[in-house]
C-alpha cells in the first residue's frame, strides 16, 4: 500500500468525491475525526479463553487502545496549533465503549459519536463501512486512526477506509504537518531505509505509529468540561451498514510455555547437557 | 539498559569506595558485570540473591575496592563482639553438614560476602558460614546445636532491609530461609494462604493473583523479600492503609526457637481466643526470639477495578484536609494515599530516566497519589471522578490528573516509588522512617531543612494515610559533622511529638540503642525479660533490635 510521491496522490485525491467540497472549507473551520478503540489494557496479561474461541475479555481491565491514544493527541495538537476547529472522537462496539470515550473527551476531544455494534466483534471492512458512513455525515478535513488496534493487530481500518472514500492515505505516520493555506498534509513515515516523507491533499487518512507523540493525560480540568460534552449514539442501521462477518476465527491459542531452566552444578555437568541434551555440541 | 544504570549507580557510589585509585578497566569491568535490575520500585536496589551467580558476580565491586564500613544512623562499628559467644569449628562445619548436606553449608568467600553486606551497602559483618536449610527440622537441627554451643545466629531473608537487621555484625552463623519457598495450601473460599518463610512476595503475589487473590502486602522490594522476613520485620508497604498491619492479617506462624524448639501455631481460623496470642510476638521481632519457618496469611481477594489520580496541593494543611475528605468519600475503596514534596519530585525527576511530571505547566508544593480499589469500574470511577472535582472547587487541591489506563497508573507510581532509588543518586543518604501524628507530620522535614541549610537537601514523603514519614537527608559525601546535626535531633523531636523512630523498616543494627525514644524503661524491661526467657543465651541476632536488652541481660 505505499505510495511514492505526490503525483500518485494527487492523481488520485482528485478522483475522488466530496474533495471540493471540504476543500472550500477555511483550515479555522476544519474538523479532524478520530476513531478509538476500545481494547484490553496494554499491561494486562491476556488470557485465552478455555474453548479457544477468543480472548477473556470479561473482567479484565479495558483501555483505549494507545494507537489511538497517540490519534487523538495528534487530533488536538492540530487543533490546538489553530489547523482545525474541532476534534471528534469516534469509536464502534459495545455500550462500554462511551468509557473510552470519556476519556477521549477528558482528553479534550470536543465531542463524541458512538455507534453501538452490539457486543460481537465488528471486523476492519465493517468498521471501516461505518466510519465511512460517518465521514459523510461529519465532513472532516482529516480522519486519523492508530494503524492497529493492540487486540486483534489488523492494521487494515486505516487502509479500508482511505479506499472506500477514495482518499490519500498516509500510513504509520511518525511526524505530520499540516499546512493549513494549501491544505495539504505531509506525513513522515519509518520505513526499512529511512524515513519517508509523503504529501497529501485534504482531506486524508492519517494512521498513526508509537513515535508520533507522546498523548497527554486527563487532567481535572478537563475532566470536569468533558462532563458538559456530548456523546451522540447512533446505530449501524441509522448509517445504513449492515454488519457482516466477513471472516471467521477458526481458533485463538496461547503460544508454547517456555520450559523451566535448570541451574548446573558444574562445567561438566553443562558440558554434558549440552551434549547429550540439547546437542548442540 | 542493565548496564547504563549500573555505571550511573556505580558513580553515585564512588563515596563508598575508598582506597586505591579507579583503574578505568577496571571500571569498566564493573559496569558490565553484575546487579540485574528489573522491576525498579523503592527500597530494592540489588536484587542480592545469596548463593546465585548473580550474588558472586556482585561481589567484583566488593573485591576490586576496599569498602568501608559505613555507620552513618547510629553508629554501629563500635559494637564489641560478645565473648561469650563461642567460634565456630571444623567440627561444627562438619556437623551442619551432616543435616543440610554438602551444598547448603556455604563457605565460599564470594557467596558469603554477598550474605554479609545489605543492599545499602551501608553495613558488613564478617561471618565465616551460611546455612541453606530446606525444612523446619533442618533449621530446629541448627539452632539446637547453635544454641548448646553458643553461636550466634543471624536469621536472613532477601536481605532487603533498610536498618541493617539482616547481616552478622560479627562471624554470626547466617541462616537464610531462600529454599524454604514452598507454598504449603490455599484455602481458594477464605483466601487462607499456608507457605513457607522462604517464599518471595513478589512470587506468593502472581501465585494469588492466579487464584484471585492478591497478598496484602506490598512493597518495593517485592522481588527480593521474604515472606518470613517481612513478619519478622512487619513490614509496612503500600497497601497498608487498605488491608492494615500483619497483625491484623497473619492467622498463624511457625517458628523456630532459639532452643530448636518448633513451635507451631500455623492456625488458619480468623478467630480464636484462647490463651495469650502469642504469634504477635514474633511479628516484628526481628529474628530475635525465633526464626519464622511458616506462615498463614488472609489473602483478601483480588479486585478488578483500580483508579488512580495524581495531584498537587498548595500546602500541608490542604493535604490533610484531602485525606480526610478522601476518607469520608471515598469510603471502602480508597486503596493509597501518598504523599511527596516538591523537592522529592524535583529529585525523582533530575535523577531518573524516562520520567516525566503529569503536571508539567508547575512545580507544586506537595503532590498526593489516591488510589482506589473495588469492584465495579465505573462506579469506582464516578465516585473518585466526583471527589476530586469537589475538593478542586473547594481548592483543597491545585491541579491534578487521573491515569486512564494501567501503563499510565505505573508511570503515576513509578514517580512516589523512584524516589528511594533517586535519592542514592545524590551521593550519601540518611534515611529515616517515622511515625509521626498527622498534624506534625511535615514539621520535622521543615525543620531539618532549616536546621541544615545549605549543606543538605532535605525531601519529605510517605504514606500519609497511615501517618508515616519517610525523611531523607542527601549530602554529596557522607560526614559526621551533618550526622550530629541531624542525630540525636531527629529522635529526640520525634519521641517530643510522640511519634515513632521506626514505623515499618524497624530498629535493626541502626536505631539498635534508640529504642527508649519510642518505649518506656518498664516496656523495654519487659521485653527484656522475654527475650530472657526464649533465648536464654542471646544467640539470635546478636547487638541488634534492643541493644539495651543485650546490656539488661547481661
Amino acid at each position: 500500500m505505499r505510495k511514492r510521491g505526490r503525483e500518485e496522490e494527487r492523481e488520485r485525491s482528485e478522483a475522488k468525491t466530496g474533495h471540493q467540497l471540504v476543500r472550500a472549507r477555511s483550515g479555522s473551520e476544519m474538523k479532524v475525526m478520530v476513531a478509538v478503540k476500545r481494547v484490553v489494557d496494554y499491561a494486562v496479561k491476556i488470557r485465552v479463553k478455555p474453548d479457544k474461541s477468543g480472548v477473556e475479555t470479561s473482567n479484565v481491565k479495558m483501555s483505549m487502545n494507545p494507537f489511538c491514544e497517540i490519534a487523538l493527541e495528534e487530533a488536538l495538537r492540530i487543533r490546538e496549533a489553530g489547523a482545525a476547529a474541532e476534534v471528534v472522537a469516534v469509536s464502534v462496539g459495545p455500550a462500554q465503549c462511551v468509557d473510552t470515550l470519556r476519556t477521549a473527551l477528558a482528553m479534550g476531544a470536543d465531542r463524541a459519536v458512538h455507534v453501538d455494534a452490539g457486543a460481537a466483534p465488528v471486523l476492519p471492512l465493517s468498521v471501516a463501512k461505518i466510519l465511512k458512513a460517518l465521514v459523510q455525515v461529519e465532513q472532516p478535513g482529516l480522519l486519523i486512526l492508530g494503524k492497529q488496534a493492540i487486540d486483534d493487530d489488523c492494521n487494515q481500518t486505516g487502509q479500508m477506509i482511505a479506499g472506500l472514500l477514495r482518499w490519500p492515505q498516509g500510513t504509520f505516520a511518525s511526524k505530520v504537518v499540516l499546512d493549513k493555506e494549501k491544505q495539504v498534509a505531509t506525513v513522515e513515515r519509518e520505513v526499512d531505509g529511512g524515513i519517508e516523507t509523503l504529501s497529501l491533499d485534504l482531506p486524508a487518512v492519517i494512521t498513526t505509529d508509537l513515535r508520533l507523540n507522546q498523548p497527554r493525560y486527563a487532567t481535572l480540568p478537563n475532566i470536569m468540561k468533558a462532563k458538559s460534552k456530548v456523546i451522540k449514539k447512533v446505530t449501524p442501521a441509522e448509517l445504513n451498514v449492515e454488519l457482516k462477518p466477513d471472516l471467521e476465527v477458526v481458533q485463538v491459542t496461547e503460544p508454547p510455555k517456555r520450559k523451566a531452566g535448570v541451574i548446573v552444578s558444574s562445567v561438566d555437568e553443562l558440558i554434558h547437557k549440552l551434549k547429550n541434551e540439547a546437542r548442540i555440541l | 539498559m542493565g548496564r547504563r544504570r549500573a555505571s550511573q549507580l556505580l558513580a553515585g557510589y564512588r563515596q563508598f569506595l575508598v582506597g586505591r585509585p579507579t583503574p578505568s578497566s577496571h571500571e569498566q569491568s564493573i559496569s558490565g558485570s553484575y546487579w540485574k535490575l528489573n522491576t525498579w520500585r523503592p527500597c530494592c536496589m540489588f536484587r542480592v540473591s545469596v548463593g546465585t551467580p548473580q550474588a558472586s558476580n556482585y561481589l567484583n565491586l566488593g573485591k576490586t575496592y576496599a569498602i568501608k564500613q559505613r555507620s552513618f544512623g547510629s553508629a554501629a562499628t563500635d559494637i564489641r563482639r560478645n565473648p561469650a559467644f563461642s567460634k565456630l569449628n571444623a567440627d561444627d562445619i562438619s556437623y551442619f553438614r551432616t543435616i543440610l548436606g554438602e551444598r547448603n553449608v556455604v563457605e565460599d568467600e564470594d557467596r558469603l560476602s554477598a550474605a554479609n553486606v545489605d543492599w545499602m551497602r551501608k553495613y558488613q559483618g564478617s561471618s565465616k558460614l551460611l546455612l541453606l536449610p530446606k525444612s523446619s527440622q533442618e533449621v530446629s537441627k541448627i539452632l539446637h546445636h547453635c544454641n548448646s554451643r553458643k553461636l550466634a545466629v543471624v536469621p536472613q531473608g532477601g536481605n532487603t532491609g533498610l536498618v541493617g537487621g539482616s547481616v552478622p555484625v560479627h562471624d554470626e552463623v547466617i541462616i537464610n530461609l531462600a529454599l524454604m519457598d514452598k507454598i504449603v495450601s490455599l484455602d481458594k473460599i477464605n483466601g487462607i494462604l499456608v507457605c513457607e518463610g522462604g517464599c518471595i512476595l513478589e512470587n506468593l503475589s502472581s501465585f494469588l493473583e492466579n487464584e484471585g487473590f492478591i497478598m496484602p502486602l506490598d512493597l518495593g522490594a517485592k522481588g527480593s523479600c521474604q515472606i518470613g522476613g517481612n513478619i519478622s520485620t512487619n513490614a509496612g508497604g503500600l497497601r497498608f492503609v487498605r488491608y492494615g498491619s500483619l497483625h491484623g492479617t497473619i492467622l498463624g506462624l511457625e517458628v523456630v526457637l532459639a532452643n530448636g524448639t518448633i513451635l507451631d501455631m500455623l492456625g488458619t481460623l480468623r478467630k480464636d481466643n484462647t490463651g495469650y496470642d502469642l504469634k504477635h510476638l514474633f511479628i516484628g521481632s526481628e529474628g530475635s526470639l525465633g526464626i519464622v519457618t511458616k506462615v498463614s496469611i488472609l489473602t483478601p481477594p483480588k479486585l478488578m477495578s483500580m483508579n488512580l489520580a495524581f495531584l498537587a496541593c498548595k500546602d500541608f494543611t490542604s493535604c490533610q484536609k484531602l485525606l480526610l475528605e478522601a476518607k469520608r468519600a471515598l469510603g471502602g475503596v480508597l486503596s493509597a494515599f501518598e504523599f511527596m514534596d516538591r523537592h522529592s519530585m524535583d529529585l525523582v525527576l533530575s535523577h531518573l530516566d524516562g520520567v516525566r511530571s503529569p503536571l508539567p505547566s508547575s512545580l507544586y508544593n506537595f503532590y498526593i497519589l489516591v488510589e482506589t480499589t473495588g469492584s465495579d469500574e465505573t462506579y469506582d470511577k464516578t465516585k473518585l471522578e466526583a471527589f476530586l472535582l469537589r475538593s478542586m472547587e473547594e481548592g483543597l487541591i491545585l491541579d491534578g490528573v487521573v491515569a486512564q489506563d494501567i501503563n499510565q497508573s505505573s508511570s503515576f507510581w513509578r514517580i512516589r516509588e523512584g524516589i528511594s532509588e533517586a535519592s542514592v543518586k545524590v551521593g550519601a543518604v540518611y534515611k529515616y522512617d517515622l511515625s509521626l501524628p498527622v498534624d506534625q507530620f511535615y514539621g520535622i522535614v521543615e525543620e531539618m531543612r532549616n536546621r541544615l541549610g545549605e549543606a543538605a537537601k532535605v525531601v519529605g514523603y510517605g504514606h500519609l494515610g497511615d501517618g508515616n514519614l519517610h525523611l531523607n537527608i542527601m549530602t554529596t559525601r557522607y560526614d559526621s559533622d551533618i550526622l550530629a546535626q541531624i542525630e540525636p535531633y531527629v529522635y529526640e523531636w520525634t519521641s517530643k511529638h510522640k511519634g515513632s523512630i521506626s514505623a515499618e523498616h524497624g530498629l535493626g543494627l541502626m536505631k539498635a540503642n534508640k529504642i527508649h525514644y519510642s518505649k518506656s524503661p518498664e516496656t523495654v524491661q519487659l521485653m527484656a525479660d522475654i527475650k530472657k526467657l526464649l533465648d536464654p543465651n542471646l544467640i539470635l541476632n546478636p547487638y541488634k533490635k534492643i541493644l539495651d536488652l543485650f546490656a539488661i541481660c547481661n
